[in-house]
């Protein structure tokens, strides 16, 4: 099965099973791409792993986006999963708006999303509902915003001698 | 022992001193300060590529046993020179602190390369912007990372402190008002 069917059989599969959740499906740069409604995102991930067809049983990462200018739709999530048997890799996309940051957490379907899901609750302040130990895992305890933002800058706030001329800030 | 061999080992040169027959009196100070000079115990704090180039200043072709130094000590209690080459992230400072306030007086920092000194080009939010927010620092060794000549340059900085430190640093005012402002003892 190439992507092309590949991206086929799996919108069937997720339009017969969900309905709407489904928002879009695309093909970027020769990878089938899904865009979801947040709410079943859990959902689909189970049963995208359960099905004997496509058995994506491998979930090769998930990260945390941000574009400020999509309003209302600041914030997604996107996972890459992979399915070991049969080689076949998608890509699965989740946004919702930053005043409320929150989606279903995977982790009752792959364990190791634990880390991952916490990674971008430090980053992104991305709230997964129902992670069994959502807190800081890189940055210090005791920071106050989430760094990757895009709203905060990369530079130190405690450094003074940089200025604009020298520096470009 | 013949002559070619012996002119090649280098010893210390003794302290100004009174000599006489049998005897030799100096100042406390300056017997203890060549003691130290001349065996400073480095603790190497190497969290980057830094501490690569200071592998290579320890090792034979430069060879830190010349200065008295090749005994690392890798636990503070031991240590007189702590020597922090390399990124020192925000969530390291604790650790940082606490081997610094570990070691025993007289001590001493070095902070070798960019990143120790200001940070570097990790003009970041996770990163320290230099060690001295955290630590005094005694000398600073520019580079990124500095050649293993540089880092030689640095230890002799600091035998140079060791030598004439007085034994009591630690009841001076202007040590006891430095360690408060970095909110230590």
């Amino acid at each position: 099965m190439d992507n092309q069917a590949l991206l086929n059989t799996v919108q069937e599969k997720l339009k017969a099973q969900f309905g709407e959740g489904l928002i879009s499906s695309e093909m970027v740069a020769d990878y089938p791409v899904f865009t979801l409604n947040r709410d079943v995102i859990c959902d689909v991930v189970h049963f995208l792993y359960n099905d004997n067809d496509l058995s994506f049983q491998y979930l090769t990462t998930l990260a945390g986006l941000h574009y400020p200018d999509n309003k209302g739709k600041e914030l997604g999530v996107m996972y890459q999963l992979h399915s070991l048997t049969k080689n076949f890799r998608i890509r699965l996309k989740v946004f919702f708006s930053i005043n409320d940051p929150n989606v279903p957490s995977i982790t009752p379907v792959f364990l190791g999303a634990n880390w991952m899901e916490r990674l971008e609750f430090d980053f992104f302040g991305i709230i997964f509902k129902g992670h069994p130990n959502l807190k800081r895992i890189v940055n210090v305890d005791d920071m106050n915003y989430h760094p990757m933002r895009k709203e905060y800058p990369l530079e130190d706030a405690t450094r003074e001698d940089k200025d604009d001329k020298m520096f470009g800030r | 022992m013949t002559e070619i061999v012996k002119s090649k080992i280098n010893i210390v040169q003794a302290p100004d001193g009174i000599n006489g027959p049998g005897f030799f009196v100096t100042m406390l100070d300056k017997a203890v300060g060549l003691g130290r000079m001349n065996s400073l115990w480095p603790l190497p704090f190497a969290t980057s590529c830094c501490g690569i180039e200071f592998m290579a200043t320890a090792a034979a072709t430069y060879d830190l046993g010349r200065f008295g130094a090749e005994r690392l000590s890798f636990s503070p209690r031991q240590a007189d020179l702590l020597m922090v080459m390399g990124t020192i992230s925000k969530k390291m400072i604790p650790v940082v602190r606490q081997v610094y306030q570990q070691m025993a007086e007289p001590r001493w920092v070095l902070a070798m390369g960019a990143c120790a000194c200001s940070g570097g080009i990790f003009d970041t939010y996770s990163v320290l912007q230099g060690i001295d927010k955290i630590i005094p620092v005694d000398v600073y060794i520019p580079g990124c990372p500095p050649r293993p000549e540089q880092v030689i340059d640095g230890i002799i900085q600091i035998q140079k402190l060791a030598v004439s430190e007085t034994t009591r640093r630690r009841n001076q005012p202007e040590y006891k008002a430095l360690m408060e402002k970095y909110g230590m003892e």
